[in-house]
Formats: C-alpha cells, structure tokens, sequence
C-alpha cells in the first residue's frame, strides 16, 4: 500500500532523514517513536508533500508520489490527510468552516470566496464533530475552543478529506493526558472503525504501546526499530532515545494509569521508609 | 470505507441551526455584494454626467500624451545622461527634505504612538487625546501646510520639510500604534518588577520587539516623501518637482527634461526600496545569520 524507499532529507549539511525505508502493506496504526530532532515530522512532512525529498521515493498503491507537482500534488495531499501539533486551525473561523475546509480540494477559489459549500458537505461535517463528541460547538469559533476540542476540530477536518492515510504529528504533544487520551482515542476508532491506515509521530512510549499495532523507533534520522509494540523493550526504547539506565518510562508518561501506578508506587516506598 | 456512524440523537438540530445561519451569512454577503455593485455604477454614472468630456469617449485619447512623451525621450535618447547631471542636485535637494522630515516625523510618531497605544501608554486617560492629535496630523494635507508655511516663511526647502514631517508624524504615530498593539507584554511587566520607569520600559521592552516592523513602516513612508517631497517643488518648495513643472507643463520640445527626472525618481524609489529590505532583514535575522 505505502511504500518508502532509501527516503533522504538534508538540510544543508545536516541529514534530518537518513535512507529510511518502510513498508506498510495492510491497514494499520502506526506510531513513531524517538528523540526531538530524530527526523520523525520530517518524515511525515515528507509524505505529505509539504516538504520535498533530497533523495528516496514514496509509493502509494504503486504511484510514485515523490515528485507530483500542482493539482496531482494537492489531490494527493487531500489523500493523506495531516494532524498537527499546535492543531493549525484558522482561529478566528467556526468549527464548522474549519471543518469543511476537509473539502477545498475539491472547491473552486471562487465558491471558496463566498462561502458555497454544499448542504450535504455541511451536514457532513456536523456528523463528524458528532461522531467526536463535539457537535454542540459547530458554531462557535474554533479559537474559542479548548486544546483537547481544537486537536478533534482538527481530526474532524482530516476525516472531511476522507482519506487513505492520516498522519498525525505529535497529535497529543500540547494535551494534557485526559485530553490525550480522547484524541488517542478517537484516532484508533477512526482506524478500526474506517479502515484508515493512522500513522503517529509520539514522544512517549506507553501511547504508542498502547494504541498502535506497530512501532517504529527513529534515531539521528534512522529507523532502527520496527516491529510489534511487545517487541519494545526497555533495553530497546534506551537505544532509540539514546538514554542510560536513569531512563524511566513513568517519569515521561502521559497516561494517567501510569501516573496512578508510579504515584502508588511513590506512596509505597514512603510507607516502607516510615515503617522501618 | 464505512460510512460515518450517525450515533448522536441530538445532532438533528444542531445540523437544522447551523444550516440556518449559513444561510443568514450568505444573504448578508449577497446583500453585501448587491450594494457594492450598486453603489460602483450609480457612483460612476454620476460621476461619468459630471464630467466636461465623456468618460468612454475619452478613454480612447488616454495613452496619447504619454506615448508623445515617450516617443520624445526616445528621439533625444542622447542628451538624457547631460540632464542626469543637469538635475541631480535638485533631485539631491529633494531626496534630502524627503529624509530629514522622514527622521523627524518618525520620531514624534513613535513618542505620539507609545501614548497612544493601550497598554502600554504612560498616561492611559490621555490615549484620545493623542489619537485624535495624530488623526488632525493626518487629515491635513501636506500640500495645504506646505502652501501656508511657503507664505509665512517664503519658499524653499524648509517650508516642505516641515509640512512632510508634519503628516509623516500624524500616519507614523497611527501605524506605529497598530504595531504597538501586537507586543508582547510579558517583557515590559518583567522591566516593570525591577522598577524601571516608563520610557525605560519602552525602550528596553517594546521597542527591540517593534523595530523591524517600525524600520519597514518609516523606509515605506520615505518612499512615498520622496514623491511627496517631488510634488511639493510644484507649488514652489524646490528641489526637482520644480524642475519638473517647468519641463512638464511649458511642453514645447522639453519632455526629454521631464523623461529624464521620471527616470531619476524611478531609480531613486526602486534603490530605497532596496535599501530597506536589506536593513530589514539584518535587523530581524541579525549579522551572524548572513554568513
């Protein structure tokens, strides 16, 4: 289905990716683990089309996507949808204009310019935002929203494209961890539900356990894990972050299990220490 | 690809609402875009009527005096450089009242723009007033100070500085308020927590974090005193809009003149434009980031 080969990104002297190859043949949810700086959105950044490869191919179906210009390079950025970060909504426009903002590869500037879009588009949307549990805000203003709200308007726009693949870059980094979880949440179902292919950029290991069906560990621009999410071990996850024995999966985590268990840990060693 | 699972009861009305106010929005736009139309072809009917000519019957004759002028310049090509240097220290005298009243008009502005922004203004009751004062700087135009003060004071070059800075300081202290208005406070508050005063604050909070745009905005407005400075030798201010009154109005075989001072003025605007994008990025990317 996709497939990447010997992808290549320099940035003047630096090499942000380093030949990374990938294969994914079915559907499923993928998450990118690694260091800040390891390459992971330049990857995604790079299959979408927003920035160019040095060197590698990217192949969809078949298609050779790398080097499509003008409107086959939009029609295949409405194709693989894109989740950010700091969310890249147009804060002062509603939910719902955000929303089928999904749709404006298919839109002339000129019915963009005022405002023309289809009744059943607009129906469409609303049952999105519903199916994501924010349908009550379809008219307010999408800056008007929280975090949490904004990442789901967000995933909302990316399903409006309806695409084949989602990629979502550091979706739950500027979240707190109940907000994190929803939209972790929302991305899986959207996976089982649609049989989209999600593919993650994380910075912490539990999510990606916990929600993805495979993991790939990238370090200075090189993939050098990729497997089943058992297969990380910790000796492994200190290999791809590049850490010592200090390095401690709880002290990063945003679940809110893991808080729990380190925090009833924390209480333990105390009652032990007051004991003795 | 499954469909999307309708699951909300609710969402019904919501979807009927949301519908309706689109709905509202596009009548306004329509009724928006209706009056803008209307409003174009009433307005250029009256103002068609109005006219000595007619508007379509002269629009034919549009291009004829300025293809007389070019065609002139072309036939006297040769005696273009001889009038470069004819007229370089008029154009000189004018690019010099351009820049000084560019300095000084942009110095009232920014002490006009800082009392007048809110937020960050030293006496925040006073903001109208100092609004207002800059919107009276505006709303006077350049022309009608210039032609009093060459009355007071006699004609030259001082009458039109004066005049520039006057209207420069009116726009910049409006412009340089709206820019103002997008800093960031939280380095002000820290200068404030040490106890420094008011124009320390500014200085040391606002303006590192404006200049770039404060820079853009006065190399801008050079530009446009250059011209103003230009028309203003029309009305007897000197410098080269003198210059080219005399070759552009006494006609007769004197075009090649004011071909030669359109050429000038051009190459003046286009090198300050130049200029101001080079300072610009030095000042927001800073020297190292060149090499």
């Amino acid at each position: 289905m996709l497939r990447i080969e010997k992808l290549t990104k320099r940035f003047g002297a630096n090499v942000a990716v380093d030949a990374a190859d990938l294969t994914v043949d079915k559907p499923c949810m993928i998450g990118i683990i690694g260091r800040s700086g390891a390459g992971k959105s330049t990857v995604l950044r790079m299959i979408n089309r927003l920035a160019d490869a040095t060197e590698g191919k990217i192949l969809f179906e078949g298609r050779d996507v790398t080097n499509l210009t003008g409107s086959a390079k939009r029609a295949w950025q409405a194709e693989c949808a894109m989740i950010f970060q700091q969310f890249n909504l147009v804060p002062r426009m509603d939910v719902v204009s955000n929303v089928l903002h999904g749709t404006l590869n298919k839109r002339s500037t000129f019915a963009t310019m005022f405002n023309l879009y289809p009744t059943e588009d607009i129906h469409r949307a609303i049952e999105i935002l519903d199916r994501l549990g924010i349908a009550e805000h379809a008219p307010k203003r999408a800056e008007a929203l929280s975090g949490g709200q904004q990442q789901r308007v967000a995933i909302a726009r990316a399903l409006m494209q309806d695409p084949r693949i989602i990629l979502a870059d550091e979706p739950i980094a500027s979240l707190d961890p109940m907000n994190a979880q929803t939209v972790m949440e929302a991305l899986r179902r959207i996976h089982e539900e649609d049989g989209r292919t999600v593919i993650c950029n994380l910075h912490t290991l539990d999510t990606a356990r916990r929600y993805c069906d495979r993991v790939i560990g990238m370090r200075a621009g090189r993939i050098v894990f990729d497997g089943l999410p058992e297969q990380l071990t910790t000796a492994m996850a200190r290999e791809i972050y590049g850490a010592d024995a200090s390095f401690s999966e709880a002290a990063t985590s945003t679940e809110l299990e893991t808080l729990a268990r380190s925090e009833a840990a924390a209480a333990m060693i105390r009652e032990a220490e007051a004991s003795a | 690809m499954a469909d999307i699972s309708s699951a909300g009861t609710g969402i019904g009305p919501i979807q009927t609402s949301y519908m309706a106010m689109v709905q509202r929005k596009r009548l306004y736009s329509g009724l928006t875009l209706l009056i803008f139309i209307l409003l174009m072809v009433v307005g250029f009917n009256t103002a068609a009527s109005r006219n000595g000519g007619s508007f379509w019957g002269g629009l034919p004759n549009f291009f004829d005096y300025p293809s007389e002028v070019v065609a002139e310049v072309v036939e006297k090509a040769a005696a273009l450089p001889g009038h470069f240097v004819t007229y370089f220290p008029a154009l000189i005298e004018t690019i010099n009242i351009a820049a000084v009243s560019t300095l000084v008009g942009t110095v009232f502005g920014i002490v006009l723009s800082l009392l007048g922004t809110r937020g960050l203004a030293r006496y925040p009751r006073l903001i109208p007033l100092f609004r207002r004062i800059t919107d009276v700087m505006r709303a006077v135009p350049e022309i009608v100070i210039a032609l009093v003060l060459i009355f007071v004071l006699g004609g030259g070059p001082v009458p039109a500085m004066l005049a520039i800075a006057f209207h420069t300081a009116g726009a910049m202290g409006k412009l340089f308020s709206e820019v103002n208005e997008n800093v960031d406070l939280k380095p002000v508050e820290g200068l404030r927590s040490v106890g420094a005063t008011w124009s320390q604050q500014m200085m040391l909070g606002v303006v590192p974090q404006v200049a770039p745009n404060w820079l853009s905005y006065a190399l801008l407005r050079f530009e446009v005193n250059i011209r103003a400075s230009a028309i203003l030798g029309f009305v007897g201010a000197g410098g080269i809009g003198y210059e080219l009154k005399n070759a552009i109005s006494w006609g007769q075989g004197r075009f090649d003149v004011a071909g030669a001072i359109f050429i000038m003025l051009f190459v003046t605007i286009v090198l300050v434009d130049q200029l101001s994008s080079h300072y610009r990025d030095l000042l927001t990317h800073g020297r190292q980031a060149k090499d």
